[in-house]
């Protein structure tokens, strides 16, 4: 419609009455997406909006029907109880949250570290069979981890990596190392290799060539390969409740999971844990927003 | 300076591709020497393999006297200018030019010298203080150039560094290059798919073709007596007319009738082609002496010139280049005769020249 509108009035003067007609259709149209986008937003919203509610709530403003939205006494108590025991000392929650920045952190650097050079290697060179190869590396991620985790259980418990944070370190990044690989050989095909022969034509070794070239190119498309990889360790429950089984090993997926279950449940405590639980990765991707959102589209597009 | 001597190449990748089967090449000191071929026939690989990027499975390289078969690109002592420019992007400039020299460790003063040289050379003044991704597709070619230069290699090395330019900047660039090569006299192995640059550029042309060289000449001997088929149909735009012919009373005479002045020394008992430029032939009023009859199939007005496709009777039609005065229009009953002189001639089953 738009194009026919523009044939008729590319020399009259008509073109003065449509703009008008087509931004009130736009003004009809946006008012209807707002709605529906605001509408959306309150329902995905709610549950968090309500947890970091719960987490300032004394425990009987937590409990009262009906419940209270606005007019309950702020208290941080709870926060309080996520980072110390009743008695004093550091609490076993903040313990986990420490293993879970250890676990996490870690395996995400090993698998940047291990990842990278061999996206570089599969997108640089010509390698035997490296279909195949790159398949079988991806097939790695086929199975839900709920599938392996048992024979994991047993293997760790026959090597004493059961219960350990090594454990859940390497499994973490036996996972984040193909994702790795795979996002990342898409970020090095978009670097041209160029940058390299001249490199190594003005006296360089292959290996500093990556180094000094190629890798300052990749910085954005590893940032968002890192964050990827490090919200997957983060978040990871699955292995951490079966890998695990005491206070001082576990992460805090397991840890918060662990706070319900008994006969009475301190809703205050689960929800100020996580809070405390969503806020890294939260502050983590806003800081390097600007990577991610460059990074995920150069690597989505295609020459 | 120096020459290059490429013996036995054989590149063969892990994956089974052969990118190189044999390549033999003998480049002379100083000479601006072009590979040409259709993309895929190892004309890249050898000139990687040349500079050091690729390791050739089998076969010897030597610059000057030097075996370089296992040294690293840096110590071939040579320059290579690619394609995608290749400007390392953080650096301005002035820096990409001074970046190999000062790889190599030359003092200060030295490098501001040369790096001043260069580019009044490629006359980069005012793009000095620049980075690559504010210079046009031209420019950053050039700085690309400066950038061989400065380091004043053995050999220049080119892979297609015009193909990303539009027209009207590669005819400049093309003679830019020429200048300067002519100027500087250093060897150039320049690798185009383009036959223009081939030709106008090349002191020698090499075509290659399915990793094997087919011929090497200079522009006109490729020209006149391409040495296969292939090279046949390669050069020339329009291509050469390939046309079947038998030897009968000494004379070359095609299906329909056409004579071709023959060749000295023909094989008789075998099947033939003539390979006849557009431009040996000659369309005519109808009737005229010595022609065949034909009909104009279409024609390709160019301005300075016009190109009839004429039937002849023949497997196929045949291109004929004409003056632009010379009209006749589409579907026109004409003549058709030959007025170059001796055409190569091609064995069908070998595809190689035999007279």
């Amino acid at each position: 419609m738009g194009v026919s509108v523009d044939e008729t009035v590319s020399t009259g003067p008509v073109r003065d009455h449509t703009p008008p007609a087509r931004r009130l259709g736009g003004r009809g149209r946006s008012v209807l997406e707002v709605a529906l986008l605001t509408a959306l937003a309150v329902v995905m919203l709610f549950p968090v909006l309500w947890m970091i509610e719960t987490s300032i709530k004394e425990n009987r403003d937590v409990y009262a029907i009906p419940a209270k939205f606005f007019d309950f006494k702020v208290t941080m108590d709870h926060f309080k109880d996520v980072f110390f025991a009743s008695g004093g000392g550091r609490s076993a929650l903040s313990v986990s949250f420490l293993n879970s920045v250890v676990v996490a952190g870690v395996s995400t650097v090993l698998a940047t570290v291990l990842g990278v050079p061999a996206a570089w290697a599969y997108s640089r060179f010509a390698v035997k069979a490296k279909k195949d190869q790159l398949f079988f590396i991806l097939s790695t991620r086929f199975m839900p981890p709920v599938v392996v985790v048992i024979p994991i259980f047993l293997m760790y418990r026959q090597v004493g990596l059961f219960d350990t944070k090594l454990g859940l370190i390497l499994i973490y990044t036996a996972f984040n190392v193909p994702f790795t690989i795979w996002m990342m050989k898409g970020f090095v095909d978009e670097v041209p290799a160029e940058y390299e022969d001249a490199a190594m034509l003005d006296g360089y070794t292959r290996l500093q060539a990556f180094w000094r070239f190629t890798l300052p190119l990749l910085v954005p498309g590893i940032a968002a390969t890192a964050v990827f990889a490090l919200i997957f360790s983060w978040n990871e429950f699955v292995f951490a409740i079966f890998l695990t089984s005491s206070d001082t090993v576990r992460t805090a997926p397991p840890a918060i999971a662990g706070l319900i279950g008994g006969t009475t449940v301190d809703w205050g405590l689960v929800a100020a844990a996580s809070v405390v639980f969503a806020l890294p990765v939260l502050v983590f991707a806003y800081l390097v927003r600007k990577h991610l959102v460059a990074g995920v589209t150069l690597g989505a597009v295609r020459r | 300076m120096a020459g290059i001597e490429v013996t036995a190449l054989h590149k063969r990748y892990p994956d089974g591709t052969v990118a190189v089967d044999h390549v033999d090449l003998s480049i002379g000191d100083g000479e601006l020497f072009v590979m040409l071929g259709p993309s895929g026939c190892g004309k890249t690989t050898t000139l990687r393999a040349i500079a050091g990027l690729e390791r050739q499975t089998t076969g010897d390289i030597r610059i000057g006297d030097t075996l370089v078969n296992d040294l690293p690109p840096a110590e071939r002592d040579i320059a290579m200018v690619f394609q995608f420019y290749a400007l390392y992007p953080h650096l301005r400039t002035r820096d990409n030019l001074a970046f190999p020299l000062r790889a190599e460790g030359l003092p200060k003063p030295e490098v501001h010298e040369r790096v001043e040289e260069a580019a009044r050379l490629m006359r980069l003044g005012p793009l000095l203080d620049r980075r690559p991704h504010r210079l046009s597709g031209g420019e950053q070619q050039r700085v690309a150039l400066a950038r061989a230069l400065v380091r004043r290699p053995r050999a220049f090395l080119m892979d297609e560094p015009l193909t990303n330019l539009d027209a009207e900047l590669r005819a400049d660039m093309r003679t830019e290059i020429k200048h300067l090569q002519g100027e500087l006299g250093t060897t150039m192995v320049y690798v185009t798919h383009d036959q223009v640059e081939a030709m106008s550029l090349g002191h020698r042309i090499a075509i290659l073709n399915k990793g094997r060289v087919e011929q090497i000449g200079t522009p006109l001997e490729v020209y006149d007596r391409p040495a296969s088929l292939f090279c046949a149909a390669f050069i020339g735009s329009p291509p050469m007319n390939l046309i079947e012919v038998e030897v009968a009373d000494g004379k070359l005479r095609s299906q329909s009738g056409l004579v071709l002045t023959p060749p000295p020394s023909l094989p008789r008992d075998r099947c033939l082609v003539a390979g006849v430029r557009p431009e040996a032939l000659e369309v005519t009023e109808p009737g005229a002496e010595r022609s065949v009859p034909a009909r104009v199939v279409s024609a390709e007005w160019l301005g300075d010139e016009i190109i009839y496709v004429v039937d002849h009777g023949g497997q196929r039609d045949v291109r004929v280049r004409m003056p632009p005065t010379v009209r006749f229009a589409a579907d026109a009953p004409v003549g058709l005769r030959h007025t170059g002189g001796p055409p190569p001639v091609y064995d069908v089953s070998t595809e190689e020249l035999v007279a």
